[in-house]
Order: C-alpha cells, then structure tokens, then sequence
C-alpha cells in the first residue's frame, strides 16, 4: 500500500479562552501507532477533530497537518482522506449492514458488480461474510465495530484516528476488535492515532506514546 | 451560502407582515390609513373604542377566559402527565390523542356546540330517561355570558397540545429517574412529581404555555361559536369593526386590535411573574420535608384531564352522526334514518373549498419544512445555535393585531386576494410550529454521524441528503403534517390574507356555523378534521414503512 506518514505541527487548541493543546508536534510512519492519553476533558477528541478537520467552530485551533507530503490543513474533512472510528460505531440506521460499507466505498470502484463484490470482500475479511443485507440493529456490539471499521478503509483513507472506540466494548472483545484493528492498519500501512484512557490499548497499540493535560 | 439565504428569507417573510403588519395597525389606531382616507393624527377611533358600551364586560369576559382556559388547560395535562409517569404509555397517548391534535380548533368548537346544545347529543343521551325532557330544554348553554362553553373549547383543545408537547419535553431530561431517586427519599409518587419532575419540565414547555395563553385571550375562531355575543370578546368586537360595510368603522376596529395586543403582552407579563411566584412556593415545599400530599389533586384534575379527552372526541364523534344523519329528532340519542346522499350531493359545494385547502397546506407546510432544514443544517455548519424569537411572535401576540394590517401590505404588494398571499399568511403560523417540530429531533442527532459520514469522502450536501435527512425521515413527516394541520386550520389569516376571496375549509365552516343547518356544518367540520388527520395518519406510517427493516429507526 502507497501509504506515507501523518506529521502534525504545532497544534494549539482553545476553548472559551482556556488552552486545551499547546504546540504538540508528532510524527506517525506508515503502519505505525501513537497512543495519546489524558484525563477527560484534556482535549483528547479536539485534537483528532482537528487532524480530521472535524473542529466543532467554537474552538480555536491553529497549526498544520501533513499527510503523504501534502499539507491538508486546510482541506475539508471529506477531502482529507483520513478515516475516524469512534466510541460509538455510529452505523447509519437507514442503511443495511452491506449499505454502510458501500457508503464508504471509494468511488474509484466503478460499476454496480464490482462494488457489490468489494463490499462482500470487505465484511469476508472482517467475519462477517453473507451479512450485506441485515438491518445493523440487529448485529452484536463487536460484530457492529467491525463493520464501522471496515466502513472507514473501504474509503481507502491515507490514515486512521480513533477516538476510544474500544471503550464501549467488553474486555474479551475490546482485547480481539483491538488486535484485528491493529493488525488491519498495520498490513494497510496506515499510520494511526489512538486516544484513549486504557494503558492497555496503548500497550496493544505498540508505538510511542504521548500524555497530554 | 443557500442555508444562509433561507435565514434571510425566514426573517423578511416573518417580519414584513408581522412587523409591517404591526406597525399599520397602530398607525390606523391613530387616524393614518391612507387607503380610507385618514391622514392625520386623530384619537378617535380610541375615543369610539372606549365609548363602547359594555367595554368593560368584554375585557372582563376576555381576560376571564384567557387565564381559566390557560391555567386548567396546564393543570389538567401536568396531572395527566404526572399520573402516566413510570407507564409505557405516554407514546400510545400520544397517538391516541391524534385526532384531537390534528383537528382545527373551529372544528372543535363546532362539534362542542352541536354536543352541550339544549338539543345536543348530550341532552339526548339523558333524555327522557334521565331529565324528563321531551323537548329541548330552554336554556342558553353555548355563547352562555359567563364564557364557560369558550373556556370549555379553549382546554378540551389546549390539553392534548399540551400533554403532546409534555411528552416530548419529558424525554429531553432523565426525569423517570429523578423520580425514582425521589420516591426512594420517601416521597409518594404524585407529590415527587410535583417537586422533581414538574419545575423541570415546565421551563421545556414555558413556550407553548405563552403561546396557548396569547391564543386564549385572542381566538377568533372557536370564539365565533362559542362566545357570547353581548358582551362580545375583545378579538370578536374587533373583528366586527374591521369587517364592517362601514369603512369608517376600520379604525376603532384597529384600536380594539391594539388594545388587544397590549392585554396580550400584560398577560403575558402577569404570568411570567406567576411563574416566579408558583416556583418558589413549590421550592419551598421541595426543601420543607414534607414528602406527600398533592395525590388527590393530581388524580382528581387528571380525572378531569381524561373527561376532557373523552369529550372532545365525543364531540368529534357527534359531528360524524350528523354528517350522516338524515333524520334525528329529539329526544333520540342515535339518527334514527340515515343517510349518504347528503355528503355525496354536497360534494360538488365541498370540492373547491377542499382543494384550495389541500393546495395551501401543501405549499405552506412544504415551504415552511425546506426553510426549516435550511436553518438548522446551517446551525450545524456554524457550529452556532441560533434562538430565533422572531419566528415566534406570530404564536405570541394576537392574531388580529398585524393580520389586517398585514392585508393592506399584500395590498400594497399586488398579492392581496391571492393563494399567494393566503400562503404565505399561513406560513407565519405554520412555520414556528413546523420549525419546532424538527428543531429538538435534528439537534439531538449525533454530530458524529455527520462526521463519519465526511470521514468517508461524502461532500456536506450528500451528508445531508442522504445520511442527515433519512434518519431524520420520522420527525420530518411530522413536521410537515404538523404544518398541514396548522394551515388548515388557519381561519383569520384566510380571511384577511384572502380579501374574502379564498374559500378554505375552515372558512365555509365558520361561514355556516353561523346558520342553522347542522347536517352541512358537521360535514364540513369533518372534512376540515379529516385531511390534517389524514396527514397525520400518512406522517406516522412513513418511517414504519420505509424502514419497516430497520429496528434503529423504529419511531420511539
């Protein structure tokens, strides 16, 4: 995969006058990991709002963020092509199982055959082969992250954030989603930024880790 | 940029009328209408306003009526409320009371008429059996001095908006839960309710009060049916004047509208201060230790809440027998002939009034939802809530205060006796009601779904139409059918709006409630309640079709 590396410059952030981030740098390579952690209300998912051009507008941030060489600061979101999991897997109710991955899916996937098999390709490589058309309510809590996972790489995002999606689920789970999580970005290349409070997941995570707050 | 504009466009089509509206009726109060003539300053028209004889019996009779009907209307739904608290069946309710919602208040006004009458089914019922009557007895019950049938129509209509509006309001904070730590304090479940759940849930509800209590003091429509006539209300002695053959007549006609407007605000005033008033009584109760009392008052006025719902569909359900009645005298409780022929023959009388009305809540609802999700997606583009007092005033201040000023706007603007005009003036109703409706379901959307949808490469417009929206479907159909229900019932802006020009439903209703043939009334009045619950029926079944796959999205 043609994945390159996430360079974060001076990030500062700010809300309601009180600093949030102050000048953090970082660097990921492809395939790597950074785990940030913090307390609650640190500025945690700001910061990943940031990376992903999500910033809700009451904040104020300033420094830059560099994918593969390219500056995409100041980008969109949809146009950034860094792909979010969240604490929540956040599947859209009114699609299927199979209609989520194919919302994600990149559209340099032409034609209804192609994007039908990519689709199942997808939910094969995640367990969940033959789920295309199941209502996503009626999936497990693990079953629904891997599906919001491979919602985002079918995107073919150049990089993931993940905003604790493992605190939702219980520890026998959390431990099997974390590995196939991490083993699926590393085998893509894609470097990853994980914010979390579990020292665990940082552990899984493997790369450097980062404490703010 | 577009979600921009709608802003924009909200504010001039609110304001204009509204303001503009305003601002004429006050001018005309004081002598300048150039349009009949008056140009320069004159207190006349107060002069003949306060000459009025029997002034003071309408402003008692107003005011009386406004603060009862406001203050049983709140009283009965809380109690309702706080006796279905800790049920599943607050959603069911909500259904259940559907039809009351949905009709027009002319539409119950009608039907209560026709119910407590001297010859009303309610006699019937009775009669012989019970009173002894053979005829009608000799009694005048609806339009009685005292207002009590007006008031009666005000609550039977305002309960169910407001147990409605409760039910939503309740979920928007974990009050099962306040309630449950409360009765594990030691207090008993009604007196809990009334200390924990009630002080939270009235400042949600705050709104749709002071919009039922300026509706009280103001309504022309049910106030038409069942109002006396001497000593007429404010609203009704106003509306006199203004429809006058006399031209001369328009100007006390607009100072009544002003002196409306300024019970409407001082009321409004008084309450507010009531609200401060009733608050720290109850907290200091909450922190006295007293852990019971209030059961038997909450279960009697829910009793009475109850009473109401059955009357009201009672009076629905009476206006359905005459629809079909062919022939029904007295003392019978039921028709004894019936008959078909009638609602077919009048059809033809039925089939404009009926499009034109379908015509103009389709435009108006439409619109008002279009504008409405404009405004919201632009609050999340901004990231920025926006609490718009403006698009509320048409619900807060009295009808007859800028709609006949409003009139000679349109006038000015060449639009006057147009469906445009009629829409747009329905629009000023419709679209607060429409907008509220949605604003609470698309706020307490996860801001996440639309970032992982962004995250995926989807453009905000496609987040919008096809994540934003589809999730959204259940309370955007009822949006939209709360629109509809809104715009037919309008009465006064299609009177004025219209130039007397446009014949909706609601208008040949009141035109006929006025003579004496209840079998063309009660068809009417049906039609006029059947096409907003037709809508409804439509809104709710929606989302339980289109995603009948779908548990996630399956209405709450």
């Amino acid at each position: 995969m043609n994945a390159g590396s996430l360079v974060v410059d001076t990030i500062s952030i700010a809300v309601d006058g009180r600093r949030l981030i102050a000048d953090l740098s970082f660097r990921v390579d492809a395939g790597e990991a950074l785990s940030i952690m913090g307390p609650s209300g640190a500025g945690k998912s700001a910061l990943l709002s940031f990376i992903g051009g999500h910033l809700d507008p009451v904040f104020r941030a300033s420094g830059r963020v560099w994918l593969d060489d390219c500056e995409v600061t100041h980008l969109s979101a949809e146009r950034r092509g860094i792909g979010v999991l969240f604490q929540d897997d956040l599947l859209f109710p009114h699609l299927s199982v199979g209609g989520n991955v194919a919302f994600g899916l990149t559209a340099a996937v032409r034609g209804r055959e192609a994007r039908r098999t990519a689709v199942a390709q997808a939910l094969d490589e995640a367990g969940l082969g033959g789920f295309q058309d199941r209502d996503p309510a009626t999936l497990s809590g693990g079953q629904r992250a891997r599906v919001a996972l491979m919602r985002s790489l079918a995107a073919t995002p150049k990089a993931l954030l993940l905003d604790e999606p493992f605190s939702k689920l219980d520890l026998d789970l959390r431990r099997e989603f974390r590995r196939f999580v991490f083993d699926t970005a590393r085998r893509r290349g894609l470097p990853v930024v994980l914010v979390t409070h579990d020292p665990a997941d940082a552990e899984a995570a493997g790369g450097a880790l980062a404490r703010i707050g | 940029m577009m979600a921009r504009t709608a802003e924009a466009v909200v504010y001039a089509l609110i304001g204009i009328p509204v303001l503009g509206g305003l601002a004429v009726t006050l001018a005309a109060s004081l002598g300048f209408l150039p349009a009949l003539g008056g140009d320069a300053f004159s207190l006349a028209a107060w002069g003949r306003l306060f000459a009025e004889p029997g002034l003071g019996g309408t402003l008692r009779l107003t005011i009386g009526v406004g603060f009862a009907a406001t203050a049983l209307s709140l009283a009965l739904s809380f109690a309702v409320l706080a006796k279905l608290s800790g049920r599943r069946s607050g959603g069911r309710l909500d259904a259940a009371l559907a039809p009351l919602l949905a009709s027009p208040h002319s539409t119950i006004a009608i039907g209560l008429a026709f119910l407590i009458a001297p010859s009303g089914w309610l006699v019937r019922l009775l009669s012989p059996w019970a009173t002894g009557l053979t005829t009608p007895p000799d009694l005048i019950i609806v339009g009685d001095a005292g207002g009590l049938s007006l008031a009666l129509g005000l609550v039977l209509k305002e309960t169910p908006f407001l147990v409605a509006v409760g039910l939503t309001a309740i979920r928007q904070f974990p009050a099962e839960a306040n309630l449950r730590a409360a009765r594990g304090l030691g207090f008993e479940p009604a007196t809990a309710w009334l200390l924990v759940v009630a002080p939270q849930l009235y400042p949600r509800m705050r709104f749709p009060v002071y919009a039922v209590l300026a509706y009280s003091l103001s309504a022309v429509d049910m106030a038409l049916v069942l109002a006396p006539s001497h000593p007429a209300p404010l609203s009704i002695l106003a509306l006199r004047w203004l429809l006058s053959p006399d031209l001369a007549d328009v100007f006390p006609g607009e100072a009544a509208a002003m002196l409306q407007l300024a019970l409407v605000v001082a009321a409004l005033v008084v309450w507010r201060l009531a609200e401060g008033i009733a608050t720290a009584l109850l907290l200091r109760r909450a922190e006295s230790g007293a852990r019971d009392g209030g059961r038997f008052v909450v279960s009697a006025f829910a009793t009475l809440g109850a009473m109401t719902f059955v009357l009201g569909f009672a009076a629905l359900l009476g206006l359905g027998l005459w629809a079909f009645a062919w022939r029904w005298t007295f003392p019978h409780a039921f028709p004894e002939q019936w008959s078909l022929a009638l609602i077919l023959g009048r059809f033809q009388r039925l089939a404009e009034p009926l499009t034109t009305t379908i015509e103009l809540a389709l435009v108006s609802a439409l619109g008002a939802l279009a504008l409405a999700i404009a405004w919201l997606e632009n609050e999340d583009r901004r990231g920025r809530r926006t609490e718009p007092v403006l698009i509320f005033t048409p619900l807060l201040l009295p009808q007859i205060a800028f709609l006949f000023g409003a009139e000679t706007l349109f006038a000015a603007l060449r639009l006057d006796g147009s469906l445009a005009a009629v829409a747009w003036a329905h629009a000023l109703f419709v679209f607060p009601y429409v907008w509220l409706a949605l604003a609470d379901s698309w706020r307490a959307l996860d801001p996440r779904y639309a970032r992982a949808a962004t995250a995926l490469g989807a453009g905000r417009l496609t987040t919008l139409l096809r994540v934003k929206l589809p999730i959204l479907l259940g309370p955007l159909s009822l949006a939209f059918a709360i629109g509809v229900a809104v715009s037919v019932a309008q009465y006064l802006a299609t009177l004025f709006a219209g130039g007397g020009r446009v014949t909706t439903l609601t208008t040949e209703a009141l035109a006929l409630a006025a003579g004496g043939d209840r079998r063309l009334s009660a068809i009417v009045g049906l039609a006029q309640a059947f096409v907003p619950l037709a809508f409804y029926l439509v809104a709710l079944a929606t989302p339980c079709l289109v995603y009948a796959r779908r548990k996630g999205l399956q209405a709450p």
